[in-house]
C-alpha cells in the first residue's frame, strides 16, 4: 500500500510519530530519573573544590568559604522578590547555592551568592574541610594545633601530616569509647533492665520470694560495679581523646578552636590529585553503608537503615514464602475449578492493587493494638504500662508486608503450576505415585523458578514500601538493632530503621533539609540499585522458566 | 519360606502404601488448610476493618441501673452533678445544704453547709466552671459565694478512694456585687479575669468585673475588683449569659427577644436583637453549650435551638443566627444538662420525657420517657457514660450510657456541617486542636476531593502518555526495540514510590517553580516538534527515510525531544522576563489572582503520573498486542492503511483491555501515599486550581493514625477511610478483571 498517495494527515503518519514521541517520552523520564538518582547519589561521595569567594554583601566586603553545593540561573527580578539587596544591571544572573558550613559560628550551613557580587575566586590549596560529630562540616585553614592548651612547635608545612597522625589517635580512642558505650555498657543496661522486668512480675504475682528478691539484689550489685569499673574507664579515655586541639582561622582572620575528638575526617580537597580523589570517594562510600548516622540522620552513614531493610526483608519472606506457595498450590491442584475458586483469584488478584496503606491501617489495628496489646497482657505485664508488642515492631512490620506482598507470591506461583504441562502430572500418577509425591517430587521442583519469581517481586515490592511500614514499626532512629549479642539475640519486639523510611524521614521531616539533601540522594540511589537488581533477576527467572517448558511442550 | 517370602514383601509393600496414602493424606489436609487460611487471613482484612469501623454508626444503648428518693434534706434542689469516676454525686439544696452521695444508690457520703448567715438566703445558682467545679450561689444580700466541690483520688494496694469536699477557692467570704438579692446572675470566666451581670430585683442589670490575681508564693487564686456598671431594663427576663473569654453578655427575655452585648469595653455596648420564639410559644431556658460559643434555648413547644454569633461575610459585624434545631418533646423544655468533653446535650421536658442528642452531627440518639411528672434537674458524668434525673416528686433515677461515637452520621461525614465560627455550613476536616471543648470536623468530603484532585491529574498526564505508548508499542514497535523498551517501562513500576515522592517534593517541585514557563512550553511544543518532525520525514525522499525504518521512530525522536525540552527550559527565564514581568507567580496572582503553591497538583500530576504510566502501559500493551493477527492481516489487505487498521480494528477489539487498563491505573493513583504526602502541602482545601495542593484520604491516613488515640472517633474514622479506599479500589480492579477475562475469552474464541 502506498502511502504517499493520501495525505500527510491522512496517512495517519504524524499520529503514529505522536505514539512513538509518548513512548520516547516514557523512556527519556524513566533513564532521566535513574540518571538524575545516580548522578546526584554518588556524587554526594566526590570531594568537592572550595572556593573561597571575595564578596559583596549587601554592600559589605566579605570572605567566603565554602562548596558550591548548586549553581542556577534566575530572573534578577525574582531575587529582588525575596529580599536581594541589588545593584547590578544584569536581568538574568548566575545564583550559587554555597555550603559554608561552621554552623556553630553562622547559625546556618548555606549561603546564596549572586555571581555579579562575587569580586574575586580563589581555589586555596590549604583550605581544610572537617567532618565532625557534631555542627556539620567546617571550612578554614589550619594555623597551629595545641596540646592540653599549649600550642605546639611544628612548622607549618608539617603541620597537616601532624595533624593525620594525631587525628590516626582519636579515632583509635574514638572507636575504644564506641566499644565500651555500645557494646559492654550496652549490654550491662539490657541486664539491668531484665532484672528490673523479673523484680517487677515477682511483685506483681503477689507471692513474695526473698530468695529471689535477694539474688536479684546480688546480680544487680554485679552490673552496677561493672558498670562503675566501665565507667571509669570511659573517663581516662575521655580525658585522653579531648586532649588535642586544632586552631583554625576561618573568615577575616577569625580564630577557632577544634577539639580533635569532634574531628571524624579532615581532608584538603584542593590539594589532592584525581587519585587520591578516587581513593577518598570510595573510602567515603563505605563510610556511608557501614557507619551510623549522625546529627539527626542528616550526615553519617545508613548502617542501621540497611540493616533494618534486610531483617525485616528476611523474616517477610520466611512467612510469605510457605504460604503464598502453599496457597496457590491449594487453588491450582486441590481446589475444585468453579465459581467460587475464580472467585477467590479475582480477589487474591485485587488484592495485590488495594493501597498499602490499608494495610498499614489493618497492620496498626490488628497486629499492633489487638494481638501486641493481648500478648503484652499476657506474657509481658511486668513492663507495662510500657509496650513490648503493644506498639510496632520488626514482628509487626513483617507480617503486616507479608500480607501485603502474599498475593504477588501466589499469583506468580500460580502462574508457573499452569504453566507445567498436564501431561507432566499424569504421566507421574500414572507410574503410581501418589498426589503429595507428583507434586513434591515434579510438578513443585518444575515450578520452583516461578515461586522464586514470585518471591523475589515480593522482596522487591516490601524493601520498597513505607507507607505501612510509617504505622507499624518503622522509625527515624532505633536505639538498637534488632539482632545482637544479648540473648534472646533477635529481638523481634523492637522497632527498626528502613531505607525508604529513612528518605522520608530525612528529606522531609529534618530540620536541615538542605543539608541533608545529597545523603537522601545516595539513600535513594542505594534503594534503587537493590530494587531494579532484584526485579531484573526475577525477570531472568522468568525468563528462563518460559524457554524451559517451551522445550518441553514439543 | 519362598511363599512367606512373598506374603512379607507383600505385606511390607502393603505397609508402605499405606504409609504414602496417609502421607498424601496428610499432604491434602495440610495444603488445605494452608490455602484456606490465607485466603481467610485476606478476609479477616475486610472484616477486621468493618468491625473497628461498625461502631461509628452504632446506636447508643442505655440502662436504668438506680433509682431512689433524693438523699439529704428536704429542701429545694438546685444543682446536680457527678464526678470524673462516675462514683460520687453531689447534690446542692436552695438552703445552702451540699450532700455528696453515692451515685448508684443514693447513700449519702459528706454533708456540708455553705457559710451563709441565718439572716441571708440564696436567691440564685450558676455553675462557673464544669470542668473544675466551681460554683457560684447569689444571695438575697446582694452578694457573691464562690464554691468548689473537688475529688481527691487515694490509690491504695487495692482499690481506689475517692475522698469528696468542698473548697473556697475565693475565700469563704462573699462578693458584694449589687444592692438588693441577686435574683440571677451569669459568669464569664477564663484564667485572667471573671466577669458577672446579675439582675436585682429593681430591674438593674449590674455588670461586675474581676482581675485574677496569682499568688506565687502559695499559687492561690484572689480576685481583685474592678469596674461596675449598669442598665436598666423593663422586660421581664428569663435569663443571662457571659461567654467565657467575657466578650459577649446575653440577655433574654421571657417573651422570646434575646439581646447580644458587646462587653469588652465594660460596659453594655447592645450590638444585636433577635427574637428567638414566634407567637404564642415563650422561651423557658437558656444555656451555653459545651465551650461556651453556642446558645442553646428551649421553648415551651418542646423546641430545642442552637444559636451562636456568626461573622457575616465581606464585613466584620457579627449576627446571632439560629444554627440547627430539634424537637425534644411536645411539652416545654424543663431542664437541660450538656456533656463536658463533647457538643453533645441532654434536654428534658415537662412531660418526663429525656432526649440525648449531638449538635455537630445533628443526631438524635435516643429519647426515654423517664418519669410521670416534669425532670427538675439532669446531670451528666465528665465522661458522659452515666447521668442522672430528679424529678419534681425528688425521685431521682440513674442511667448508664453506652455512647461511644455520637459525632459522626452520614451527613457529619459527608454532608456540609455548620461549625461553631464558622460563616456558613461547610465541608471541613481539622480533627485534632489544642483546646478540649474543641469541636472536631470530620467532613471526609476534602480528603475524598484532594485523593480524586490528585488521580485526576496523575490520570490526565499518564493517560495519554501510557495509552499511546503502549499502542506504539504493541503494534508499530520493531520487535528488537519491544524487547528493551517494555522491561524498561515494566521496571518503572517497581520504583518504590517513595523516591518518586522525594524527587517530586525536593527536586521537581523547586524545578516548576523556577521554571514554570518553561514547563508549560514543554506541553505545548512537544506534540507539536513532533508533528513537524514527523513531517520533515515525510517531506524527506525515499532514500533518506530509509535512515529511520519503521517501528524505529521511538527511538529517533529521543534526541529531538531532549532537545526540545532543554530548549524550553534554557529560555524559560527569557519568556518570564519578556511575557510574564520577571516573576510569573508573582504575575499570576496580580493579573489572574491565582495562588501558586509550590507542592501542587502538577507536581502530583506529573510524579504520580509516573508512577501509574507503567501499571497502564503494561495491561494497554497486552491487550493491544493480543488482537488476533488474523484480524489486522485482514484488514490490511483490503487496503486499509496501517494507521485505518489500528483506529478501526485494533483498538477497536482491545479497548475493554484499555479500558480496565486506565481503571487499574485510576486505582492506583487513588491509593497512592508517599508521593501524595511528600509532595503536597497536605492542607484539606477544596480547590480545584492545578496550582494548589491538597490532602488525600491515604495521606491523611499516615500523617494522623500514629498520633490518634485507639478506638476514639477519630481513630474509627480513620479506618472509614482506609475501609472506604479499599472498596473502592477493590471494586476498580474487580471490574477491570472480569472485563480483561471476558476479553481474553473473545480473543481465544477467535
Amino acid at each position: 500500500m502506498n502511502t504517499e498517495k493520501l495525505g500527510f494527515f491522512k496517512s495517519g503518519t504524524p499520529w503514529v510519530w505522536l505514539n512513538a514521541g509518548a513512548v520516547s517520552i516514557s523512556m527519556i523520564m524513566v533513564v532521566g530519573l535513574l540518571v538524575l538518582i545516580a548522578v546526584r547519589g554518588l556524587g554526594h561521595f566526590w570531594p568537592k573544590t572550595i572556593w573561597e569567594i571575595d564578596y559583596l554583601d549587601s554592600g559589605t566586603q566579605v570572605v567566603l568559604l565554602g562548596e558550591r553545593a548548586k549553581v542556577e540561573i534566575v530572573p534578577a527580578k525574582q531575587l529582588v522578590a525575596s529580599g536581594l539587596h541589588a545593584d547590578f544591571e544584569e536581568e538574568l544572573v548566575e545564583r550559587t547555592l554555597l555550603k559554608i558550613g561552621n554552623r556553630d559560628m553562622y547559625g546556618v550551613d548555606f549561603k546564596l551568592v549572586v555571581k555579579p557580587n562575587e569580586q574575586a575566586v580563589r581555589k586555596p590549596v590549604d583550605a581544610i574541610v572537617f567532618e565532625r560529630t557534631q555542627w556539620g562540616n567546617f571550612y578554614g585553614f589550619l594555623q597551629s594545633l595545641s596540646e592540653s592548651g599549649d600550642v605546639l612547635d611544628v612548622k607549618p608545612d608539617a603541620l597537616w601530616d601532624e595533624l593525620q597522625i594525631r587525628l590516626e589517635r582519636v579515632d583509635e580512642l574514638r572507636d575504644e569509647i564506641h566499644e565500651i558505650e555500645k557494646y559492654d555498657i550496652g549490654k550491662i543496661n539490657y541486664k539491668i533492665e531484665k532484672l528490673r522486668l523479673r523484680e517487677r512480675r515477682i511483685e506483681l504475682s503477689g507471692v513474695s520470694d526473698p530468695e529471689a528478691s535477694a539474688n536479684i539484689k546480688a546480680q544487680r550489685k554485679i552490673e552496677d560495679d561493672a558498670y562503675e569499673v566501665l565507667k571509669g574507664e570511659l573517663e581516662k579515655l575521655y580525658a585522653a581523646i579531648t586532649r588535642d586541639q586544632a586552631v583554625m582561622t576561618i573568615q577575616n582572620g577569625q580564630e577557632k578552636r577544634i577539639n580533635l575528638a569532634d574531628i571524624i575526617k579532615a581532608t584538603r580537597p584542593n590539594a589532592m590529585g584525581l587519585g587520591t580523589k578516587v581513593a577518598h570517594y570510595f573510602v567515603n562510600l563505605k563510610n556511608f553503608v557501614s557507619d551510623d548516622p549522625r546529627e539527626a540522620n542528616t550526615e553519617g552513614g545508613i548502617f542501621p537503615a540497611i540493616f533494618g531493610t534486610v531483617m525485616m526483608v528476611l523474616l517477610m519472606s520466611v512467612i510469605v514464602t510457605p504460604f503464598g506457595v502453599i496457597a496457590a498450590i491449594y487453588l491450582r491442584e486441590y481446589a475444585k475449578q468453579g465459581f467460587i475458586t475464580r472467585l477467590v483469584r479475582i480477589s487474591v488478584n485485587n488484592l495485590a492493587g488495594v493501597p498499602s496503606i490499608v494495610y498499614g491501617v489493618f497492620g496498626l489495628g490488628f497486629f499492633v493494638y489487638f494481638l501486641g496489646g493481648n500478648i503484652d497482657q499476657l506474657f509481658y505485664p511486668e513492663a507495662l504500662p510500657s509496650p513490648t508488642f503493644g506498639s510496632g515492631g520488626l514482628l509487626w512490620a513483617s507480617l503486616t508486608l507479608a500480607l501485603l506482598t502474599v498475593p504477588v507470591v501466589i499469583v506468580a506461583t500460580e502462574e508457573g503450576l499452569s504453566r507445567i504441562p498436564s501431561s507432566v502430572r499424569e504421566g507421574s500418577l500414572a507410574l503410581g505415585a501418589t498426589k503429595a509425591e507428583t507434586l513434591w517430587r515434579t510438578v513443585i521442583p518444575m515450578a520452583s523458578p516461578a515461586m522464586m519469581t514470585g518471591l523475589i517481586l515480593a522482596v522487591a515490592r516490601a524493601a520498597g514500601e513505607v507507607a505501612p511500614l510509617m504505622l507499624v514499626g518503622a522509625v527515624k532512629l532505633a536505639p538498637s538493632l534488632p539482632l545482637d549479642l544479648n540473648a534472646p539475640f533477635l529481638h523481634l519486639e523492637r522497632k527498626f530503621m528502613h531505607l525508604g523510611f529513612h528518605i522520608y524521614d530525612v528529606g522531609f521531616q529534618s530540620p536541615n533539609v538542605e543539608a541533608a539533601r545529597p545523603l537522601v540522594y545516595a539513600t535513594a540511589l542505594i534503594l534503587v540499585v537493590v530494587i531494579i537488581l532484584l526485579n531484573l533477576s526475577a525477570i531472568y527467572f522468568r525468563n528462563h522458566l518460559r524457554e524451559k517448558y517451551r522445550t518441553m511442550e514439543h | 519360606m519362598e511363599a512367606s517370602n512373598i506374603s512379607d514383601r507383600i505385606a511390607a509393600g502393603q505397609r508402605r502404601w499405606k504409609l504414602r496414602k496417609a502421607i498424601d493424606i496428610i499432604a491434602r489436609r495440610v495444603v488445605q488448610i494452608g490455602g484456606i487460611s490465607v485466603i481467610a487471613a485476606i478476609a479477616l482484612i475486610f472484616l477486621f476493618l468493618l468491625s473497628v469501623v461498625y461502631p461509628l454508626f452504632g446506636q447508643p444503648s442505655i440502662d436504668e441501673i438506680g433509682q431512689y428518693q433524693t438523699p439529704g434534706t428536704n429542701d429545694k434542689t438546685i444543682y446536680l452533678a457527678i464526678e470524673e469516676q462516675a462514683e460520687i454525686g453531689l447534690r446542692v439544696g436552695d438552703s445552702g445544704s451540699v450532700l455528696f452521695f453515692d451515685v448508684e444508690n443514693g447513700e449519702p457520703i459528706l454533708e456540708r453547709n455553705l457559710p451563709i448567715a441565718a439572716d441571708n438566703s440564696i436567691t440564685s445558682f450558676r455553675v462557673v466552671n464544669e470542668t473544675s467545679g466551681l460554683l457560684a450561689v447569689g444571695l438575697h444580700s446582694g452578694e457573691l459565694l464562690f464554691f468548689q466541690h473537688n475529688y481527691e483520688l487515694e490509690f491504695t494496694e487495692t482499690s481506689r478512694i475517692i475522698h469528696p469536699d468542698i473548697l473556697y477557692p475565693y475565700g469563704e467570704d462573699a462578693f458584694h456585687v449589687a444592692e438588693g438579692p441577686l435574683l440571677d446572675f451569669a459568669i464569664g470566666s477564663n484564667e485572667d479575669s471573671t466577669t458577672i451581670i446579675a439582675r436585682t430585683t429593681d430591674g438593674k442589670i449590674v455588670f461586675q468585673s474581676f482581675e485574677k490575681e496569682s499568688s506565687f508564693i502559695d499559687e492561690a487564686t484572689t480576685l481583685e475588683i474592678g469596674d461596675r456598671n449598669q442598665i436598666i431594663t423593663v422586660d421581664p427576663i428569663l435569663g443571662l449569659l457571659v461567654d467565657p473569654e467575657q466578650e459577649w453578655a446575653y440577655i433574654l427575655t421571657q417573651d422570646g427577644s434575646l439581646s447580644a452585648y458587646d462587653i469588652r469595653e465594660n460596659d453594655f455596648n447592645l450590638r444585636e436583637k433577635v427574637q428567638v420564639t414566634e407567637g404564642d410559644v415563650h422561651p423557658t431556658l437558656l444555656k451555653f453549650l459545651t465551650g461556651g460559643i453556642s446558645i442553646l434555648i428551649g421553648d415551651s413547644s418542646g423546641n430545642l435551638s442552637q444559636w451562636f454569633q456568626v461573622r457575616s461575610d465581606g464585613d466584620l459585624e457579627f449576627r446571632l443566627d439560629k444554627i440547627r434545631d430539634t424537637r425534644i418533646g411536645n411539652s416545654a423544655i424543663v431542664s437541660l444538662a450538656t456533656e463536658q468533653l463533647r457538643k453533645g446535650v441532654i434536654a428534658a421536658t415537662q412531660a418526663g420525657k429525656i432526649k440525648l442528642l449531638y449538635t455537630t452531627s445533628e443526631r438524635d440518639l435516643l429519647s426515654l420517657s423517664a418519669s410521670e411528672s416534669a425532670i427538675q434537674t439532669l446531670a451528666v458524668a465528665p465522661r458522659a457514660d452515666i447521668f442522672i434525673a430528679e424529678d419534681r416528686n425528688r425521685n431521682i433515677k440513674v442511667w448508664d450510657i453506652d455512647n461511644h461515637h455520637p459525632e459522626t452520621s452520614l451527613s457529619a461525614l459527608w454532608g456540609k456541617v455548620w461549625y461553631e465560627d464558622y460563616v456558613k455550613p461547610d465541608y471541613i476536616w481539622q480533627s485534632s486542636s489544642a483546646s478540649s471543648d474543641f469541636e472536631p470536623k470530620y467532613s471526609l468530603v476534602p480528603l475524598t476531593f484532594g485523593t480524586l484532585k490528585a488521580a485526576f491529574y496523575a490520570m490526565l498526564f499518564a493517560m495519554p502518555l501510557a495509552i499511546c505508548g503502549a499502542i506504539f508499542t504493541a503494534y508499530f514497535m520493531a520487535p528488537p526495540m519491544r524487547a528493551i523498551v517494555k522491561p524498561s517501562i515494566e521496571i518503572m513500576e517497581a520504583l518504590p514510590t517513595v523516591i518518586l515522592g522525594f524527587l517530586a517534593g525536593l527536586w521537581l517541585a523547586p524545578f516548576v517553580e523556577l521554571h514554570l514557563p518553561g514547563v508549560f512550553s514543554i506541553f505545548v511544543l512537544m506534540p507539536i516538534g513532533i508533528i513537524l518532525l514527523s513531517l520533515v520525514w515525510w517531506k524527506l525522499p525515499g532514500s533518506a527515510k530509509r535512515f529511520i525504518p519503521e517501528g524505529w521512530q521511538a527511538a529517533a525522536l529521543i534526541i529531538p525531544l531532549i532537545l526540545i525540552a532543554l530548549l524550553c527550559v534554557g529560555v524559560s527565564p527569557f519568556i518570564e522576563r519578556l511575557l510574564f514581568d520577571g516573576n510569573v507567580r508573582i504575575w499570576m496572582s496580580e493579573e489572574l489572582g491565582i495562588g501558586f503553591d509550590q507542592r501542587n497538583a502538577l507536581i502530583i500530576g506529573i510524579a504520580m503520573g509516573f508512577a501509574v504510566i507503567p501499571t497502564i502501559f503494561s495491561i494497554a500493551e497486552d491487550a493491544i498486542f493480543s488482537v488476533p493477527k488474523h484480524l489486522t492481516s485482514g484488514s490490511l489487505a483490503l487496503g486499509a492503511t496501517p494507521w485505518q487498521t489500528l483506529v478501526r480494528v485494533v483498538l477497536l477489539s482491545a479497548s475493554p483491555g484499555i479500558f480496565s487498563a486506565v481503571m487499574i491505573g485510576f486505582g492506583r493513583a487513588v491509593g497512592e501515599t508517599m508521593i501524595v504526602l511528600m509532595a503536597t502541602g497536605n492542607t484539606p482545601v477544596m480547590d480545584f486550581s492545578i496550582f494548589q495542593g491538597m490532602r488525600t484520604l491515604s495521606a491523611n491516613i499516615a500523617v494522623e493514625l500514629p498520633e490518634s488515640e485507639v478506638d476514639s472517633t477519630h481513630y474509627r474514622i480513620l479506618f472509614l477511610a482506609a475501609f472506604v479506599l479499599f472498596i473502592f479500589t477493590f471494586f476498580f480492579n474487580t471490574v477491570a478483571e472480569i472485563v480483561r477475562q471476558r476479553l481474553r475469552k473473545k480473543y481465544s474464541s477467535l
